[in-house]
């Protein structure tokens, strides 16, 4: 549990990641069954498609203290519901050119297609997110949403 | 109305607006004297010169029914919203910038001082050599002289004081006020209390009578300039964006009749918490392209997204202001 005590050391970054119940969910499963090690950083919420994830449930994800969403996919392709992942393709280009104009990193939102066998990348795919977040920093989305400075 | 029963008492007042709503209370043409008949204003500085210390000095709930609009943009907006909110029985944020913010809410994506640097030292047509800003105390012969203090961040009417109703639109339709006003005269049953009032509770594009598909492909967007509108296929479609489909209905699609996209200030429609969020969801999902480069060249020609999809509601919105 080597991981877990460095962690503890210092601050964890938070990831909230919304993944699709047919590729990414599973895969993290698989991650789980295969004993693969990744940072403890992310809380999964499982939605049946990536095309689900509306903009304003990312949006609430960063002002309730996430210190950075990530969103996993089916590849192009293969979506259980055809297209559901373009959709989430186009809205979170959208969505990334709202939060840096908003002034917030635009690593702080990751979007990534990890199929139901690739359990691997998964791991690395986290561990990678859980890095680059270390290195911005803790998010202050929530502390400026909520204060007002007159 | 009997002549013996006794005369509402209203007030309009308002914060960081542009004059615009207190002028569509004169809209109403000559209903004003229906409204006149059932209400005697007692505040209204556009048209009433009525004090503040008289304000001050009614007793608490005794004004029955006040029309803020603007933002809170300052202490003085701040100091009135709580004086109308204790002298008044029913609190009405009137027009998008009570409501959510409104057009001088887009100065939360700045700050105070980097607004008082473009306004007193940057702008083209300042001439400032001493850098001089004004002061909120001067002392005077006669005594000291007071300016507002100006607030870094814009609020919503909401986020100062308790707020009853909203009346959204920039301005709000003439009509829909007076309906809401004789529901008032005539103890018309009240919605509850946080209720949107004066507005429909469809979307714009149910009202809109313009050619829609179901399909929707659009490549790219443009800029209304950019593009001759034929006047009769819904505007997204052309690739014009229209903020339509996330917007509350109740203005007559007016900005559409008038060949114009919607933009939003009538305010989304209950069951969405976020406008600008929304509306990004449905107009990325109406875009055709498959390909990761495609769909990234496709995005790019939507010019500032915050600014557009937050035109009205920024301060109201889950970010609230730009991270500075």
């Amino acid at each position: 549990m080597q991981s877990i005590e460095q962690n503890n050391e210092q601050w964890s970054p938070r990831i909230v990641a919304f993944f699709c119940n047919w590729c990414t969910y599973t895969a993290s499963d698989l991650a789980g069954v295969s004993r693969l090690r990744y940072a403890p950083s992310t809380r999964v919420i499982r939605v049946m498609c990536s095309g689900r994830i509306e903009p304003t449930f990312i949006l609430e994800a960063f002002i309730k203290g996430a210190d950075g969403v990530l969103i996993g996919g089916c590849h192009p392709g293969d979506c259980h519901y055809s297209e559901g992942n373009y959709k989430c393709l186009r809205r979170f280009h959208l969505l990334q050119r709202y939060i840096v104009e908003m002034g917030i990193e635009k690593e702080r939102l990751r979007l990534e297609w990890i199929s139901a066998s690739e359990g691997k990348r998964l791991q690395e795919v986290v561990n990678e997110m859980t890095d680059t977040l270390r290195q911005l920093g803790p998010s202050k989305i929530k502390e400026v949403a909520e204060t007002i400075v007159k | 109305m009997g002549k013996d029963k006794a005369k509402l008492k209203m007030a309009i007042y308002w914060g960081a607006a542009c004059g615009g709503c207190c002028v569509s209370v004169l809209d109403i043409h000559e209903t004003l004297f229906t409204v006149i008949e059932h209400a005697d204003l007692v505040f209204w500085p556009i048209a009433l010169d009525t004090k503040y210390s008289d304000v001050e000095e009614m007793p608490d709930q005794s004004i029955d029914i006040t029309l803020f609009n603007g933002a809170v943009r300052n202490s003085e907006n701040e100091h009135m919203a709580r004086v109308l909110r204790q002298k008044s029985r029913l609190l009405i944020a009137y027009g998008s910038c009570a409501h959510m913010g409104g057009i001088p809410g887009l100065a939360n994506f700045s700050n105070k001082e980097a607004i008082f640097r473009r306004v007193y030292e940057e702008s083209e047509s300042t001439v400032n050599p001493d850098k001089i800003r004004p002061l909120e105390e001067v002392m005077v012969a006669e005594g000291t002289l007071h300016l507002p203090h100006f607030y870094n961040d814009v609020m919503t009417l909401d986020q100062v004081v308790d707020v009853d109703y909203y009346l959204p639109g920039c301005p709000p339709q003439s009509e829909r006020l007076v309906e809401v006003f004789l529901a008032v005269v005539n103890g018309t049953e009240l919605p509850p209390k946080g209720s949107v009032v004066g507005a429909s509770s469809l979307v714009q594009c149910d009202e809109c009578k313009r050619k829609k598909s179901e399909k929707k492909d659009i490549k790219r967007f443009y800029r209304p300039w950019e593009v001759v509108d034929d006047g009769e296929t819904c505007l997204n479609e052309q690739g014009i964006l229209c903020l339509g489909p996330a917007t509350r209905g109740g203005c007559g699609v007016r900005c559409v009749v008038g060949n114009a996209p919607c933009r939003g200030c009538y305010g989304p429609l209950d069951d969405i918490s976020d406008f600008g969020g929304k509306m990004m969801s449905v107009i990325a999902s109406m875009l055709e392209g498959k390909e990761e480069a495609e769909i990234e060249e496709a995005i790019e020609t939507v010019v500032d997204p915050a600014g557009t999809f937050y035109r009205y509601s920024l301060p109201g919105s889950k970010l609230r202001r730009k991270q500075l």
